[in-house]
């Protein structure tokens, strides 16, 4: 019968999994990873902003009375999410791949996306540096398509060489395309 | 890695002075304003002793980063692309290839002119602020700039201009028109409820400038007493009268501003197929000619209302490349039936969906999470209110929810998608309903983004990448949605974007 062999599969695929469902044409690992520079640059941005709330968590806990810990216990949980445990879910489920000359660029720990830019449709590319980003030899790759809405699909935490060479592969392919 | 092949050069050192000319403009004068409001009473030696060394102080930090800002800004005019570096603290490079560069514009404003400075406008057609733009140039280097670029993107448009130009342009045939009638009958649809709260709420706020008191029941109650002596008796009845004589007279308001606002837009509206694209001429007192090129042409989107769609009314817009003019849509048809729009969509290049389209609509889990999502939310509000709020304020969250709960079912059972060969298709809205006629070829991305829940409940979203709009599908399975995708992207390589641009008059596939 039918169902007997169906068995297997609903078992395979079920659909109330919680767990993260890997995402469209392709398992995770066909993708690259970022720099693991960025994992550590996330944590200090984190970090910086985990000085603030430890801050004023001090002066709150200062300014209450009695019950010591009452404002140091929950905030320290956060800092410690944002510090340690977020930075690497989100590297983890960051990654990108260039394969079949399109550029696939995966996101998102709660709101996840995934986006599919072919070279074709790129008309420009950015290869951007904030202030962390130099001191870390990090860069930010955005490609910009034509069009107003979801126009540019931006890339960050890649080594500043590897960026400078995916912007020459995708030129590169540009050129191809158009002679 | 990074062939640097010509030199970097910066902008012309004028500029900079430019700038500083400006800045003075947007600086000194709101602070001028600001101090001789602030030291109003105050003495001269104070404005003078305070006041100056801020300003001066001011200026000169932004004159210092201005020059920063120059400084580091710099352009190189590659072999295959142009490329700015700027940035003083944080650094962006951003690359255009020739071949993604429509045109070069070149703007002279009133301070640069008197420099002899212009701003050269690379378009790409990303519009907007993502377009590249070196300010300032000489006037020389723009020119040279822009023969360059023309000269790189090859003699093949330039031989195509010199065709359409060569076909007179008289001989246009008319797509769609409208006379008075139509613009009559389009007007009394275009009854704006917002119009009206508008008025009504500006009636409220200046009633003291109205001879009468809107809102005065009893006023009503005397007018319409005077008319007709017997109603005075009639208390209750009379003032019941009264009110349903102010709603009517709104009513009326609402429906002569819809009137005039079309008549002023509509008027003599003409869509006319020309060698360069779609001609569009309308308005009464402001007359505007518009063309559309075919090949700009990216996406269509066909409305309706809640009401006309009963009488068959429906309006047909042009999703196109945002450079012709500011706004992207583009009415084709603002007020047809189908069988007047068809023929337009045909000239278009895109054909309606066929009848033997797959229609699929968004799966019942997904309506159920956004009805559920409401419910959680809007139902404990609406108790809260009871209990807690004064008397009537509890309808506000059950109407909302009510609303959402209609809307939900109502999009459940029409809400539909299609993928054919060549186009896609949704069909979405409640109130003002449309269908989305996108060509699989002239997507520029496909994403498919997932919430916490919509992981959960195994399905996605599908935002596909359009010029000049936006398209997405919502609860899509997740497979489908990856098919979807794949099928999409395959289209897309097929064709590079600048074939589709560079080829006017060219069918859209």
């Amino acid at each position: 019968m039918d169902e007997t062999q169906d068995a297997p599969r609903q078992d395979a695929v079920p659909t109330d999994d919680p767990g993260p469902t890997p995402l469209a044409d392709g398992s995770p690992d066909d993708l690259t990873q970022l720099d693991p520079r960025y994992k550590t640059m996330m944590r200090l941005v984190a970090g910086l902003f985990a000085i603030v709330l430890l801050v004023g968590a001090t002066i709150a806990e200062l300014a209450i009375p009695g019950w010591t810990g009452v404002v140091w216990a929950p905030v320290l949980l956060v800092v410690a999410y944002i510090v340690f445990y977020l930075p690497m879910r989100r590297y983890a489920t960051r990654g990108y791949s260039l394969a079949e000359e399109r550029l696939r660029v995966v996101r998102g720990v709660l709101f996840h996306s995934d986006t599919i830019v072919p070279f074709g449709r790129v008309q420009h590319i950015d290869v951007d540096q904030g202030p962390l980003e130099r001191g870390f030899g990090l860069a930010t790759l955005t490609v910009h398509t034509a069009g107003s809405h979801n126009a540019s699909v931006s890339l960050p935490g890649l080594a500043h060489e590897t960026a400078l060479a995916m912007r020459e592969d995708i030129r590169a392919a540009i050129r191809r395309d158009t002679r | 890695m990074t062939p640097e092949p010509q030199e970097a050069k910066r902008t012309d050192p004028r500029s900079f002075a430019v700038r500083a000319v400006m800045m003075l403009f947007q600086l000194v004068i709101p602070i001028a304003i600001a101090s001789a409001t602030i030291l109003d009473d105050g003495k001269v030696t104070d404005l003078v002793g305070y006041f100056l060394p801020l300003v001066t102080g001011i200026i000169l930090l932004n004159v210092f980063i201005a020059y920063l800002q120059w400084t580091k800004l710099t352009y190189t005019v590659g072999e295959a692309d142009i490329r700015v570096e700027s940035g003083v603290l944080s650094r962006a490079a951003r690359s255009v290839p020739y071949e993604r560069i429509q045109d070069v514009s070149l703007e002279q404003k009133l301070v640069p002119r008197l420099f002899g400075l212009v701003e050269v406008k690379f378009e790409t057609g990303a519009g907007g602020k993502d377009d590249l733009a070196l300010s300032y140039l000489s006037e020389d280097e723009g020119e040279r700039l822009r023969e360059l670029v023309r000269a790189r993107r090859e003699g093949e448009e330039i031989a195509q201009e010199e065709g359409v130009e060569a076909k007179p342009a008289e001989e246009a045939e008319v797509l769609f028109a409208m006379g008075p009638k139509r613009v009559f009958t389009f007007g009394l649809f275009e009854f704006s409820l917002a119009v009206v709260a508008v008025i009504g709420g500006l009636a409220q706020q200046f009633d003291f400038l109205l001879p009468f008191d809107l809102w005065d029941i009893d006023y009503w109650e005397e007018r319409i007493a005077g008319q007709g002596q017997w109603l005075s008796g009639l208390g209750p009845l009379a003032q019941f009268a009264g009110i349903i004589f102010a709603l009517l007279s709104l009513g009326v308001l609402g429906v002569a501003t819809g009137l005039v606002r079309t008549a002023l837009r509509e008027w003599d509206f003409r869509l006319e197929r020309t060698a360069k694209g779609l001609r569009r001429r309308r308005g009464l007192l402001t007359r505007t000619d518009l063309v559309m090129p075919l090949h700009r042409v990216q996406a269509l989107r066909i409305g309706t209302g809640f009401l006309r769609r009963r009488f068959g009314w429906h309006s047909l817009k042009v999703i196109s490349l945002a450079s012709d003019t500011g706004g992207a849509n583009h009415d084709a048809v603002p007020f047809g039936q189908m069988d007047e729009i068809a023929p337009v969509v045909g000239v278009t290049g895109f054909h309606l969906p066929p009848e033997n389209a797959e229609w699929h609509r968004a799966v019942s889990r997904y309506r159920i999470d956004k009805a559920a999502l409401a419910t959680m939310i809007l139902l404990p509000a609406t108790i809260v209110v009871a209990i807690v709020g004064s008397s009537w304020m509890w309808l506000a969250p059950a109407v909302g929810l009510v609303y959402t709960l209609a809307e939900q079912w109502w999009r459940w059972h029409h809400d539909y998608r299609a993928l054919g060969e060549r186009q896609l298709y949704s069909r979405h809205g409640w109130f003002s309903p449309s269908l989305a006629i996108a060509s699989r070829v002239k997507l520029q991305s496909v994403e498919i983004a997932q919430g916490p829940i919509a992981r959960l409940r195994g399905y996605a979203s599908l935002h596909l990448g359009l010029a000049g709009g936006r398209l997405r599908i919502d609860g899509m399975p997740v497979e489908e949605a990856s098919r979807w995708r794949a099928a999409i992207c395959d289209s897309i390589s097929r064709t590079d974007f600048s074939e589709l641009l560079d080829a006017p008059g060219a069918p859209a596939t």
